[in-house]
Parts: C-alpha cells; structure tokens; sequence
C-alpha cells in the first residue's frame, strides 16, 4: 500500500528587522511548499508607554506628546485629543479653527498616502515610481511647513482651537499648487492603476472578503478596499459636516484594491482641501481654556490608514486618569493575518505593505 | 450625520452574553482597553474595562469593573480578532483572561517591566508571567 503523503510544514521568521518593513514587526509564517497556512503576528519590540505619560504631563502640554505617537498622522493624534478634551470640557472651539484643523488633516492624508504608494513601489521593485512618488509628497511638505513651521510634527493644534492662522494669501497659494499637483500626481497614480508589471504585483492577490473585513475590525482602506462603504469623516466632526465627499470603495479586496483606495482618496482630499478653502469663515481661532477636565469622553477620527478611536478619562485635576488611543493598524492586524492566508511566500512583503502597517502608532 | 455613541455600564457577570448579543446583532469590535480609578461607586482598587462595538456608526461601549486579581473570561470565541486587547489588557494591567486564542503568554509587548500600566499589582499576581 502506498504510504499517504505527509504534508510537511515550514515555519518562517519574518522580521522584525526586514528589508521591506520601516519598522520593526515580526511574523511567523507557517509554510506549506510556498503556500503560506498560518501566520502568527508578533509586536511589542519598541513599546513606548506614552498612553501612561498622560498621568505625568498636564493635559494641555500631552498635546505635544499626542503628536509623537506616530511621526506620519501626527497632526490628527493631536487633533483627537484635543477634540476629546474639548467635549468633556464643553468648549466651543471656532469654526475657522475646525476648518484649518480639517485643512491640516487632509494634507496630512496626501502626504502619508503618496509616502505609502512609495514605499509600496519600492516594495515591489519599481525604483523610479518610489522616486517620483515621494518627490509629490514633498510638494505636500512644503505646503505644511509653509503654513505651521513644521513638516511632519506641526504643533498647530491646541485644546481650544489652533496656534496658528493661514492668511488668505497663503490659501490662495495652496490652491494654486494643488491644481498644480493634480497633473503631476495623476501622472503617477496612472502608472500604480495601469501598468502591467504593478497589475502582476498587486492583482488578486491578499485578498481579504468583504465579510472578513467587517467581522475581523479592518478599518479604512483595508476596509473599504473589500467593499465595506465606512468613514468616518461621513460622521461630520470638526467642518467636515460641512464638506461634501463621496466614500471610496473598490470590491476586489486585494492588494490592487487597497492601492486604488489610497490612489483616489489623495484626489478626493484635494477636492476636500478646496472646497475648505472656499468656505472657510473668517473670525478667531482658538477660544481660552480655563479650569480642568473632569469626566470621560470616546472619540472617533479617520486617520489616513483608518479609524482611531481615542479615549480620554479625567478627574478634574491636571493630570488626566486614562488616554487611550486605539490606532488603525492595530485594528488592521487581524484582518492583514486573514489575507495572509494562502498567498506566496514571494508575496507576503506586498500584502504586508497594503496594510500600510504604522509600528510607532502601534506602539504608542 | 449625528454621532450615536453610548456608554452602559454592566455587570462582569453578563459580559459574555452582551458581547454574544452584538455579534449576533451584526456588530464589529471596535476596541477593548482597561482604565484604573474607576468611577461612581466602585472602589478605587478595581479596574474598568471597556469593550466597544460599532454597527454603521453607531457606536457602543460596555464598561464592567472587576476586583484587583479577578480573571476574566476571553471574548476570542466571539469575536477572534479581540485577542490583540486581551493581549494587551494582560500585559499592561496584569488581568488574567482566560481562554484567549491566541495567547503570548506575557510576551506581546516585550518590556523591562510587568504590568507597568498597574503598578498597584504585584508581579506575579497575574496568572501568566513571562
């Protein structure tokens, strides 16, 4: 009698020290051949502790330490805090205040997009594409700095509205070199949806189900790259009830699909800018801020890679009880391990990228 | 669109069954985390945890307190993707739960000290150390 083939599993390191990761993050990949069977994930290497740092600094100077958490989305860590104080003190912030934070987020969102769609075309092995994509974002960066001081940690806003103002000059100039970016970045953006040899790195491949998406908590272009239509911003905080947008969805699930999100959404926050731009109110931009927080509050923002969720506890005191922040690729583990599942080795980094995985947020 | 978003305060004896009714109910994990000095009438000992789901956007968060050294029971069976917060409810806060899929045993985040986030435990006092 023939003896039944026994199938003979592999178990990969991967990481945390990895070419294709800019942080460190580490993976146990369960082989079978080259088919991937299993993965298990495993972080924690550079856990920071700064949710606990809240206990230690006064409410308002944790602004600065909320920025920190992630050198990418800083400005919208900040925001949420802010916004979390703000609720369980009742302030009123100024409407010109929650359009320039919303004008601050949205560049915050093209620059981290275009820095993904770099690091994704270095990923796969398209040198010139990385070049050409990161050289857009600093068009972003230059706008940032030229309005905060700041290029990637802007320190603008503050419990109570923002440090600083943008004159109308200056708005004018964002908008002319917006339009500006639009035929450059569009340029680039065709080759990551139209090129052959991308299409041969990204189709059907990782491919996460719409359902799987939804039960396993994957959030923003992960999500919504399996068909799930969910943003927050939908939800109108700050000006964004004011802003008129549709929800980017693709259906395919795969990597190309979380690629294509991230790809429209740059030109939908263009058109958010604008529009922003053209309603903006005039008027104060912060309002003072007297006395402590006493109580709790649980806010939600769409942070470039998705939903964060922040929680702030307070006693009436300077120091705040609890500050919690739920960031997107923490969610995104989950479902990431889930189209993990069955693919090639070869593509793992690929499916690992369009996670677009943030350790530092991860490890706050 | 108005935000819904509710907080409920429940008892640690009906966790289980709450968090089976909003995954029947079509509900996503949105976050787990734990907070110490607990408010109203729960002693200062206890710890509060938070389970928070979200359906649309509506979102709901459940909040139990449990006594210092108390286990709790894994939610994993329910919604699998929760095992990165008990995780990490175990190594920041030192709460033993039981049951968890996937479970590192003390080492999801790899620092000098146990439980740092609750100083109040004694290493050890957990169930699981590294």
């Amino acid at each position: 009698m023939e003896k039944a083939e026994e199938k003979r599993h592999t178990i990969v390191p991967f990481g945390p020290q990895h070419p294709v990761l800019p942080e460190p993050l580490h993976f146990d990949f369960v082989l079978e051949d080259e088919k991937v069977v299993d993965v298990i994930p495993s972080i924690g290497y550079i856990h920071r502790g700064l949710e606990i740092l809240v206990q230690k600094r006064e409410f308002t100077e944790y602004v600065y330490v909320a920025e920190r958490i992630c050198g990418i989305c800083s400005f919208i860590h900040g925001m949420g805090y802010c916004e979390a104080i703000e609720e369980i003190m009742k302030i009123s912030v100024p409407e010109r205040a929650k359009y320039l934070r919303l004008i601050w987020s949205e560049l915050s969102r093209v620059h981290s997009h275009l820095l993904w769609l770099g690091l994704a075309a270095d990923a796969f092995g398209f040198e010139n594409l990385f070049m050409q994509a990161w050289r857009a974002r600093e068009l972003v960066l230059d706008i940032i700095e030229e309005t905060t001081g700041g290029r990637v940690i802007f320190g603008a806003c503050k419990i109570g509205g923002v440090r600083k103002d943008i004159t109308d000059e200056s708005l004018k100039t964002m908008v002319t070199v917006i339009d500006g970016m639009y035929k450059d970045v569009r340029t680039i953006c065709d080759v990551f949806l139209n090129d052959s040899s991308v299409k041969e790195r990204l189709c059907g491949i990782g491919i996460l189900s719409r359902e799987d998406a939804y039960s396993l908590g994957a959030v923003g272009p992960m999500l919504r790259a399996s068909g799930v239509s969910y943003d927050t911003r939908k939800l109108g905080y700050g000006a964004f009830g004011d802003i008129d947008f549709d929800i980017v969805t693709e259906t395919a699930g795969d990597c190309y699909a979380r690629c294509a999100v991230r790809v429209h959404e740059i030109f939908q926050s263009f058109h958010i800018i604008k529009q922003a731009i053209s309603k903006i109110p005039g008027g104060p931009i912060s309002v003072k801020v007297t006395g402590a927080p006493n109580g709790e509050a649980m806010v939600r923002y769409e942070q470039p890679r998705g939903e964060v969720i922040y929680y702030v506890k307070a006693n009436g005191t300077k120091f705040l009880t609890r500050f919690r922040a739920r960031t997107p690729t923490f969610a995104n583990i989950p479902a990431m391990i889930q189209a993990l599942k069955g693919c090639d080795f070869a593509d793992v980094a690929n499916i690992v990228l369009t996670i677009d995985p943030c350790i530092s947020c991860t490890e706050r | 669109m108005t935000e819904n978003k509710m907080m409920i305060d429940i008892g640690s004896d009906e966790v289980l069954s709450r968090v089976q009714s909003y995954q029947q109910g079509g509900y996503r994990l949105v976050q787990m985390c734990c907070v110490r000095e607990p408010a109203g009438n729960v002693p200062a000992d206890h710890l509060e945890l938070h389970y928070t789901f979200g359906r649309d956007y509506e979102m709901v968060d459940l909040k139990f307190s449990i006594p210092p050294g108390a286990a709790i029971e894994s939610i994993t069976q329910i919604y699998p993707c929760a095992f990165l917060y008990e995780n990490e409810i175990h190594d920041l806060y030192g709460v033993s739960i039981q049951g968890i899929n996937i479970d590192f045993q003390g080492n999801f985040y790899k620092m000098a000290a146990a439980h740092p986030f609750n100083p109040d435990i004694e290493p050890g006092q957990a169930q699981k150390e590294k």
